[in-house]
């Protein structure tokens, strides 16, 4: 089949979609955009993690057929230009990036939570990235980012 | 640059890099989904590989029906034992030739019937995608004549033998009568620990990228040793290392699992050749499972004897680990207990099994941290028994010099480590009797383990260069696999040179820059200092053999070791110039200088120090746990580590390796175990729903500090952190919860069913 969505503000079409096929493998595979990571293909470990109008989702776990006609929006989505997402920045800045394989997949859902709520507590945060693993940081200095991501934004 | 430092005013200010919490210099890349992985790159016609793991532990292959698998359009090629092109035979191991020890294991994939491991790849699809390749991997059918296998680690530990020592690992070894000083200690225990099998789980699972032009390959690869695998695969296909070339700029993880050379890789190339096409093979995450080695699972032994002061009187440990039939690596489990207690009298011994499974390998800190978590148990359970506080009975058996051969140690600062740690963790406020601490219905305890981890460095070639433009790169073939491999690189050139950070620039992950150290043992960051260290000094001599030339230079007649490098230039004093105004002069536009030392001298000198020193990364955890009275749901609820780690280079990268560490040792504390089935030797967990690596919700706040005291004996005295965090973490877990509950856990992981 032909599935048809917008992703990151562009109109892409993929063909010869199989119907099993994930949202991530699209994504991925036909239309260059590897920033979404492959780590489990079952939905536990959040590298994938893409908004779906607006939603973050596991991007493995959506049907490429259920983007039909709907927003993507991806890591490689989030800067203007050259200017970084505050959280991008956060990340970078606080030493949340080590191997940065879970890093995509961490900011899409960061940029998530303190889009909806504007002062996270640490439970907040803790419970919010729960879904995202991260086998090198030990996961504090995740949270810094986090919350200085919160600060910024709730300063502007 | 020319104009930013002025000769005649150097800045007074100048600010070093070394220290510092610099950010990453790949920061942006990873944060906007620009790096590019080893999966990630494209070729023109590039078909993609999928494998077909074989259903028995061991046996031989009678039949393959590949028939439906090829009938599915869009596949290439069914490679078996019958139709694949053959490899050469994994090299014997060789001291003389490191990278002999590159093979994850023994096997030559595709050119034999037999099969080793329940897991082994039997078959490769080639096809027009991964999802044909998958697919039609899933319709081939293998017939086998099955063989009896050993497989049940548990059972066969009887059966176990002697570990052989070798000239880097001792594995045993006798300090006086510790059998004889055991029975006689008034005050003693003697306990038996088991810990499971476990897998990195690095959130890159393997992938491999290979396309073959003529008799020369190219390969994409997230890897922990470049040089090795380049060296490993010109040999497994008879073409000449400068033929291979292996591309690894970004590595999602490793822990030891990106090591070696394991079948996936090799199976990549194979297929590549076999198809003449560019050929990816992207493992899944049961892919990594069945193909990729993990941690021993090991029994442990550990009886201490003491007087009634708690002085060690007779120190034993002797373990049982795993090796495979077709290769693997003897684990160093007892080595904590040469080396962290003054005992009287020690006996160590080490002994193996060999099963029909795949192959283990090292993991985060091998040896180290399983055989912590069972010295570590027993010295708590000893200060139980003595009704003396663990810090105090760690403080009275401290070593002044290494217990098993009186060498001396480079640096040792665990008393300082405890003591420090003690204090910010409030560790005064225990009350010793366990369950006496409560917090509604939570059970609350505090326990303190060593970390302890040997130090070593590895061999580079570095070079660097300096442009006229004030640019300075810097080259070698490292691995960053999330150390900040070349953010902390940067900082040590910046400094040596006296330039400013962001004028530097370092090349890493590709086999044509200079060869590098492996991402392993801790080692990388120091091996590649030295070299970095060495480049910088001579291209520091051949800038001021320029300006000594000229009769106008403030720097005639100075000596390097007179120079101070800053401000991008050599002063003595106030009195200098710039390097650019060095090379202007002489009309040059660059200069550039190589570092490092040969293996052979390299090996030597390592030896040589060995005799005479001992020198490791150590510190002390401390934890806080709350166990629910009602389930034994185990909760870490508060961590500080204390680390004596010598110089630190980046305050940001280093407390994100030992913190780390920490959280992948609470995985092993509680949660992380490979389950193999002891009938079928198949792995059951393959996956990361259900094999539990901690999440956010399950860690708390882990603070990390250092005592930031340079090593005497080592480059810019910084010793390797990537491994020292995870040792003691079980055992600082198992003591907070004896501490919280009375109960001492013996085996790992502490689920809740072993405390109710
Ligand atoms: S790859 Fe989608 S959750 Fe792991
Ligand atoms: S940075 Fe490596 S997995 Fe998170």
């Amino acid at each position: 089949m032909r599935v048809t969505f917008t992703v990151n503000g562009r109109e892409e079409s993929a063909d010869n979609v199989w119907e099993g096929e994930s949202l991530l493998y699209v994504l991925r595979e036909r239309l260059g955009l590897p920033g979404s990571k492959n780590a489990c293909e079952q939905g536990e470990c959040g590298s994938c993690m893409v908004y779906l109008d607006g939603v973050p989702v596991c991007a493995c776990l959506v049907a490429a057929g259920q983007a039909e006609g709907r927003q993507v929006r991806t890591v490689e989505g989030l800067a203007e230009g050259d200017r970084l997402d505050a959280v991008q920045e956060a990340f970078a800045e606080c030493g949340a990036v080590q191997c940065g394989f879970c890093t995509p997949g961490l900011i899409v859902q960061a940029h998530d939570l303190i889009a909806r709520v504007e002062r996270p507590s640490d439970a907040e945060i803790r419970e919010a990235l729960a879904g995202n693993l991260c086998r090198c940081t030990g996961y504090e200095k995740i949270l810094d980012a986090v919350r200085l991501a919160a600060r910024r934004k709730a300063a502007t | 640059m020319t104009t930013k430092y002025a000769e005649t005013e150097p800045r007074q200010d100048a600010v070093k890099h070394v220290g510092r919490p610099v950010d990453r210099v790949d920061g942006r890349a990873k944060t906007t989904g620009e790096a590019r992985y080893a999966a990630e790159h494209r070729y023109p016609g590039m078909a993609h590989a999928a494998l077909v793991h074989a259903t028995v532990a061991r046996g031989r292959i009678e039949a393959v029906d590949t028939e439906a698998a090829r009938a599915v359009p869009g596949v290439i090629e069914v490679l078996t034992h019958e139709n694949a092109p053959a490899m050469k035979p994994a090299p014997k191991t060789s001291l003389m030739n490191l990278s002999s020890l590159a093979s994850g294991t023994t096997v030559s994939y595709l050119a034999t019937d037999e099969v080793h491991w329940n897991g082994q790849p039997v078959a490769v699809v080639v096809a027009e995608t991964p999802e044909t390749a998958r697919h039609a991997a899933s319709l081939v059918r293998v017939a086998y004549r099955e063989l009896p296998a050993v497989v049940d680690f548990a059972a066969e530990e009887p059966n176990a033998s002697p570990q052989k020592s070798s000239v880097l690992q001792p594995a045993g070894g006798d300090k006086g009568d510790a059998v004889a000083a055991l029975a006689a200690a008034p005050v003693s225990v003697d306990l038996r620990f088991t810990t499971p099998p476990e897998h990195h789980n690095a959130m890159e699972p393997h992938a491999t990228i290979a396309v073959w032009d003529g008799d020369r390959l190219t390969v994409h690869e997230g890897t922990q040793n470049i040089a090795w695998l380049r060296a490993h695969l010109a040999q497994r296909f008879g073409i000449p290392e400068r033929a291979v070339r292996v591309l690894s700029p970004y590595v999602g993880g490793g822990f030891g699992g990106k090591g070696f050379v394991w079948a996936g890789t090799l199976l990549a190339v194979l297929a590549a050749r076999a198809t003449a096409r560019p050929v990816r093979l992207a493992l899944t995450r049961e892919g990594v499972y069945r193909t990729v080695g993990g941690r021993t699972p090991t029994v442990q032994r550990v009886a201490l004897g003491a007087d009634g002061d708690g002085d060690l009187t007779a120190l034993i440990h002797t373990s049982v680990a795993m090796t495979a039939r077709i290769g693997g690596m003897p684990e160093g489990v007892v080595s904590s207990s040469r080396h962290l207690y003054d005992a009287a009298t020690i006996h160590l011994r080490q002994r193996l099994v060999r099963l029909d499974l795949l192959a283990n390998t090292a993991m985060r800190a091998p040896g180290d941290s399983v055989g912590s978590f069972a010295l570590e148990s027993a010295m708590d359970e000893l200060a139980c028994e003595l009704g003396i506080d663990p810090i105090e009975l760690r403080r009275r058996n401290e070593p002044e010099r290494n217990p098993m051969d009186g060498k001396r140690f480079t640096h040792r600062m665990l008393r300082e480590a405890y003591e420090v740690g003690a204090e910010r963790f409030g560790w005064r406020e225990r009350d010793p009797r366990p369950g006496s601490m409560r917090d509604g219905r939570w059970l609350v305890g505090m326990g303190v383990a060593t970390a302890y981890h040997p130090s070593l460095t590895m061999p580079a070639d570095v070079t660097v260069r300096l442009a006229a433009d004030g640019a300075v790169v810097v080259r070698c073939a490292l691995q960053e696999i999330g150390v900040g491999a070349a953010t902390v690189q940067a900082q040590i050139t910046a400094d040596e040179l006296g330039v400013p950070l962001e004028a530097v620039r370092v090349e890493i992950g590709d086999s044509e820059l200079p060869a590098g150290p492996g991402a392993g043992g801790s080692a990388q960051t120091a091996g590649a200092a030295a070299g970095v260290l060495d480049a910088c000094r001579k291209l520091k001599e051949s800038a001021l053999a320029l300006a000594r030339r000229a009769p106008d230079s403030p720097l005639r007649g100075r000596r390097l070791d007179d120079l101070e490098a800053r401000d991008g230039g050599l002063y003595h004093g106030g009195r200098g110039e710039t390097y650019a105004a060095i090379l202007a002069r002489a009309g040059r536009d660059h200069l550039e200088a190589g570092g490092g030392t040969g293996m052979l001298k390299f090996l030597a000198k390592t030896l040589n120090e060995r005799r005479r020193w001992v020198k490791a990364a150590s510190g002390a955890h401390f934890c806080e746990v709350r166990v629910d009275r009602d389930t034994g749901e185990v909760r870490v609820s508060r961590w500080l580590g204390m680390f004596d780690v010598g110089r630190v280079i980046n305050a940001k990268t280093a407390a994100g390796q030992l913190r780390g560490g920490i959280v992948m040792g609470i995985g092993m504390a509680l949660t992380e175990a490979t389950q193999v089935d002891p009938r079928t030797g198949r792995i059951m967990n393959p996956s990361l729903s259900e094999y539990h690596v901690p999440v956010h919700a399950d860690i708390p706040r882990i603070d990390v500090h250092w005592l930031d005291e340079p090593d005497p004996t080592m480059p810019l005295g910084l010793l390797g952190i990537g491994e020292v965090g995870i040792t003691g973490v079980a055992a600082a877990v198992a003591n907070a919860v004896r501490h919280a509950t009375g109960k001492r856990v013996l085996d790992l992981p502490i689920t809740l069913d072993k405390l109710l």
